[in-house]
């Protein structure tokens, strides 16, 4: 092995060191000054950001005899990953110093999900892979559990973690047949097996693969896998359901990326209409169970899972159009999501948890400026032009009628129309009804510096997307 | 940097800028501060600055050429291959004149009679002003999406915020018909797209496509346009949007937003589908027939003022869509050109008259709060100036020579003559139909005796409202007598028209 080997893999090298400094510096921070530990892990987000810029990005580099790869996607999802993080943890300090729930443990197990993100972002075997799910999915587990007195955040976080290791079994049973059958864990080397050898694309290979579609699923919280998803999003408090709401996603899509793309590529006729199926489920359940919601961080999560459908059909395509429209969208919603999940802290103050929908009426006349923010990202949700969400769905249409599914391509348009309707309903009770709570929002600066940013971010993206989009094709071109 | 090179860019962003501006300045919820004055003057500055300067376009507009006049293109997203392409002929150059006029008309409309937010709901407009301009102007097929699509934005807001009582159910219904109609036209896009390779509506003219795709196509096409035209039977969301909707939402309605719909069939299914028009064209006359004979009927019976002119509304544009969808219908002669430019001529005909009548009932309503017929009786006794307005645009709805509503239906009525009897003869009923529900509600609101306390103590137009209403009286006028120069505006670019759908795609 060679020494710099570990030069390619210091962005997690680095972070696991900044979180040892993190973890030890917390101890001997009281309640009271619990924002250090805050400001210590921003700046451990920041030296992150300098160390990514560093090293990349790169020519795909696999490192680690093979376990380990570097390229254009790890890059750019890291990057994103530790920008979501760290907007995650500034829209939740205020949030969780006023319910007491400001411990050193929010913002440690956030950089360790981190850890287990960037892990898997730059998985090049079936083990990595794993090693970095379960570091993150353990990390989540304990976030969502964070306020112990809670009675319904003990008992998502329950739900989450039974659910999640059966999940997490099933992906494991795969690979292992996986293994069985190709004699590898190795991305590269799978696909070269299958490839060399088309007698291997039989049964035995198609069952490791269900199972592990199944774990995949369960992580993208994909119907008919998503039954922990708005459980947990509504019972985790606020900045705990920002932060698996953001992040997370894009570790979900570098999961799907690397095993189905890069590993099981081959197999593309084998998994595309498994995915087909989960997709449009995905797409149906979510937009029509949504409209029924009235906790916003429960229809935020049936949203979710409908913008998992479009994420799955755009790589059910298995074109490099088609992942490339994966990645922007993924990429774009979670700008979206995190400013959502932000508006719902916004209004949020001690002991009072705005989560219902009714909380955002009359919001205009309390805040005109992010009653327009919120709009910007209920119509970016919804696809509706110029805000970026519509090139999202645009480019996944497009891939889709490329790829010669024009019904399909029918039917996710209608999808979409059922699910303007509720991102309509917020506006419609932000700016026609009055306010039930006229209380003044509270927040600071920087918070709110932040959120408006994020917010006009979906419209400054909507009016030029074209750099992005040409970025997101020329890494997985 | 030439002027006249940007002069679209320039009327599409000025007001969608000045709007921005006036979102952020903010009037503070206070509709008499002095920063609400201000910010309903900088509204009015902007409004009357983007028509002055769209007198440009009408000037150095040349009548004889054929192709797009004051091009920009520059590229938006290079890897779809998407631009943004603007430019306009002889179709959208009055459309877009008709916007630039009819918006600082609302602004002065609206000027005191909102109360709430003030500076909101002319950013609303000003907003919608330049996308709406936009729509007109693109040459990119997704570049029309988009300002089709957000155009929903503003007008979504303009009902919500300031309708009446059902406005959330009227705004809904509007956004979600209206998007619903459009995520098909999307698909239609992207299918072209795959076919040419980008999004240049020039280029899907130009790419032959088979009689299935072509028929697709249309019906995308078709459901997108119909729900803005509206045409019947998807126009049901028309009547609740323009009886919740604040008087200038209903105006720029009423005016512009459904001339979308006639756009978009002139613009995009004819030329791109031509074989594909062809075929469902019987079923387009059948139901434009419809929408002129039965919703005729159906105005007749409305007890509401605005609904009845919403209905209104409907059957004149059935007007348009007829003129359009003859052109099959003839052996030979000059029937076709006479169709469209009829159905021309009726949209900006139909843009001051409706928006003038929505004005009218806008003024009754601000005095008496209510729309009803019902409630009204001998206006003219106390408000002759307005009666003698009102009862002109009546006129002009009903139809009457000398007024611009004569022109275009006239010159649609002869083509359709030209191409069947039948089409004719059921066209025709519009000019008894339209001359009853219009006189009839005139009868019962403005002459008689003064039926009630309340009409007793009406007073007289005001200069603002005199103003917008005698603006609106002296172009209906000037389009009634004098329609030449926005015939020729128009002729050229139709011929070229109907000589590109008479080739056969196929």
């Amino acid at each position: 092995m060679d020494i710099l080997d570990y030069l390619v893999a210091a962005p997690e090298i680095t972070l696991l060191g900044l979180i040892c400094v993190v973890l030890i510096a917390d101890l001997f921070i009281d309640d009271e000054n619990r924002v250090r530990t805050f400001w210590l892990s921003m700046l451990a987000l920041v030296v992150m950001l300098v160390v990514l810029d560093s090293t990349g990005p790169v020519a795909r580099t696999v490192i680690f005899s093979g376990s380990y790869v570097s390229d254009g996607l790890s890059h750019i999802l890291k990057l994103s990953a530790v920008i979501f993080v760290g907007i995650a943890f500034l829209y939740s300090r205020d949030y969780l110093r006023a319910n007491e729930i400001h411990r050193g443990e929010f913002y440690l197990l956030g950089l360790i999900g981190l850890l287990g993100m960037m892990i898997m972002m730059s998985a090049n075997s079936l083990l990595t892979m794993y090693l970095g799910l379960e570091t993150l999915a353990l990390s989540l587990y304990a976030l969502v559990a964070i306020d112990r007195n809670n009675v319904t955040s003990a008992e998502s976080a329950m739900k989450y973690f039974i659910l999640g290791a059966i999940a997490s079994g099933c992906l494991l049973y795969g690979i292992s047949w996986i293994y069985g059958v190709t004699g590898s864990l190795q991305f590269h080397e799978i696909a070269a097996a299958i490839g060399s050898d088309p007698s291997l694309n039989d049964l035995p290979l198609w069952f490791g693969l269900a199972f592990l579609i199944v774990g995949i699923g369960f992580k993208f919280g994909a119907v008919p896998f998503h039954m922990w998803l708005p459980d947990v999003y509504q019972g985790a408090r606020t900045p705990v359901t920002l932060y698996i709401a953001s992040a997370p996603k894009l570790a979900a899509l570098a999961l799907f990326l690397r095993i189905l793309v890069d590993g099981l590529g081959n197999l593309h006729e084998t998994w595309a209409p498994m995915i087909m199926v989960i997709a449009v489920l995905s797409l149906l359940v979510g937009n029509f169970v949504a409209i029924a919601q009235t906790n916003i961080k429960r229809m935020l999560g049936y949203s979710a899972i409908a913008h998992v459908g479009f994420i799955l059909l755009a790589l059910f395509c298995g074109t490099e159009q088609g992942n490339a429209a994966a990645l922007f969208y993924t990429l774009t919603y979670v700008v979206a999501a995190a400013g959502a999940f932000g508006m719902v802290i916004l209004l949020s103050r001690r002991g009072y948890d705005a989560e219902n929908l009714s909380d955002f009426k009359g919001l205009n006349a309390r805040s005109p400026w992010f009653a327009l923010m919120m709009m910007f990202l209920m119509f970016s949700m919804a696809g509706v032009p110029p805000f970026v969400g519509f090139f999202a769905k645009l480019n996944v249409i497009s891939a889709v009628v490329d790829s010669g599914y024009t019904g399909l391509a029918v039917l996710m348009v209608l999808a979409s129309v059922v699910g303007a309707y509720y991102y309509l309903r917020v506006i419609w009770y932000m700016y026609f009804e009055e306010a039930e709570d006229k209380a003044v929002l509270q927040a600071n600066r920087d918070t709110r510096l932040v959120l408006s940013l994020n917010s006009v971010a979906v419209l400054a993206l909507g009016i030029v997307p074209g750099w992005l989009l040409a970025l997101c094709i020329q890494i997985l071109g | 940097m030439e002027f006249s090179a940007h002069l679209l860019s320039i009327l599409i962003w000025l007001p969608i800028l000045g709007g921005a501006a006036l979102v952020a300045i903010g009037d503070g919820n206070d509709a008499g501060s002095s920063r609400a004055r201000l910010m309903r003057m900088a509204a009015l500055g902007i409004s009357v600055l983007t028509f002055l300067l769209s007198i440009g376009l009408y000037a150095g507009f040349d009548n004889t050429a054929t192709g797009m006049q004051f091009n920009e293109q520059i590229p938006w997203v290079a890897s779809l291959n998407v631009f943004y392409a603007l430019g306009v002929d002889g179709i959208s150059a009055p459309l877009i004149l008709l916007t630039t006029f009819i918006t600082p008309l609302v602004v002065i409309a609206s000027w005191d009679t909102i109360k709430s937010r003030p500076a909101q709901y002319f950013a609303a407009f000003l907003i919608l002003e330049g996308l709406m301009i936009g729509v007109f102007s693109a040459l990119d097929a997704l570049l029309f999406y988009v300002f089709w699509e957000a155009m929903l934005i503003p007008m979504f807001l303009i009902i919500g915020v300031w309708g009446g009582a059902r406005r959330v159910y009227a705004t809904l219904k509007f956004f979600l018909y209206t998007f619903l109609g459009s995520v098909l036209m999307l698909v239609a896009f992207i299918y072209l797209y795959g076919q040419t390779g980008g999004f240049d509506l020039f280029g899907f003219m130009a790419a032959p496509l088979s009689l299935t795709a072509q028929k697709l196509i249309f019906v995308a096409f078709l459901i997108a346009f119909a729900v803005k035209v509206p045409m019947w039977p998807v126009h049901t969301w028309l009547p609740d949007a323009h009886v919740e909707a604040p008087t200038g939402g209903s105006v720029i309605l009423a005016a512009i937003m459904l001339k979308m719909g006639g756009y978009g069939f002139i613009r995009l299914s004819l030329p791109i589908v031509p074989d594909g028009s062809e075929y469902f064209a019987g079923m387009m006359i059948a139901l434009s027939l419809i929408a002129v004979v039965y919703i005729g009927f159906v105005a007749l019976m409305q007890k509401d003022m605005k609904k009845l002119i919403a209905y209104s509304s409907i059957a004149h544009m059935g007007f348009v869509t007829l003129g359009f969808f003859i052109l099959w219908s003839f052996d030979g002669g000059t029937g076709a050109g006479l169709g469209i430019t009829g159905g021309m001529v009726q949209m900006i005909s139909h843009g001051l008259i409706s928006g003038a009548m929505f004005l009218c009932v806008g003024v009754l309503y601000d005095r008496v709060h209510s729309r009803e017929i019902a409630d009204y009786g001998g206006v003219a006794n106390t408000m002759p100036v307005f009666a003698a307005f009102m009862v002109l645009f009546a006129m002009a709805n009903a139809g009457l020579p000398g007024t611009s509503g004569f022109v275009g239906e006239f010159m649609v009525i002869i083509a359709s003559f030209k191409a069947n009897f039948w089409f004719a003869f059921l066209a025709a009923t519009t000019l008894i139909l339209g001359a009853a529900y219009t006189l009839w509600m005139i009868k019962r609101v403005i002459y008689g005796e003064v039926a009630n306390d309340n009409v007793a103590a009406l007073k007289d137009l005001n200069g603002r409202e005199f103003l917008v209403l005698a603006i609106l009286a002296v172009s209906v006028l000037i389009v009634g007598l004098w329609p030449a120069p926005l015939v020729d505006m128009m002729n050229v670019t139709i011929e070229k028209l109907i000589e590109q759908v008479g080739q056969t795609k196929l």
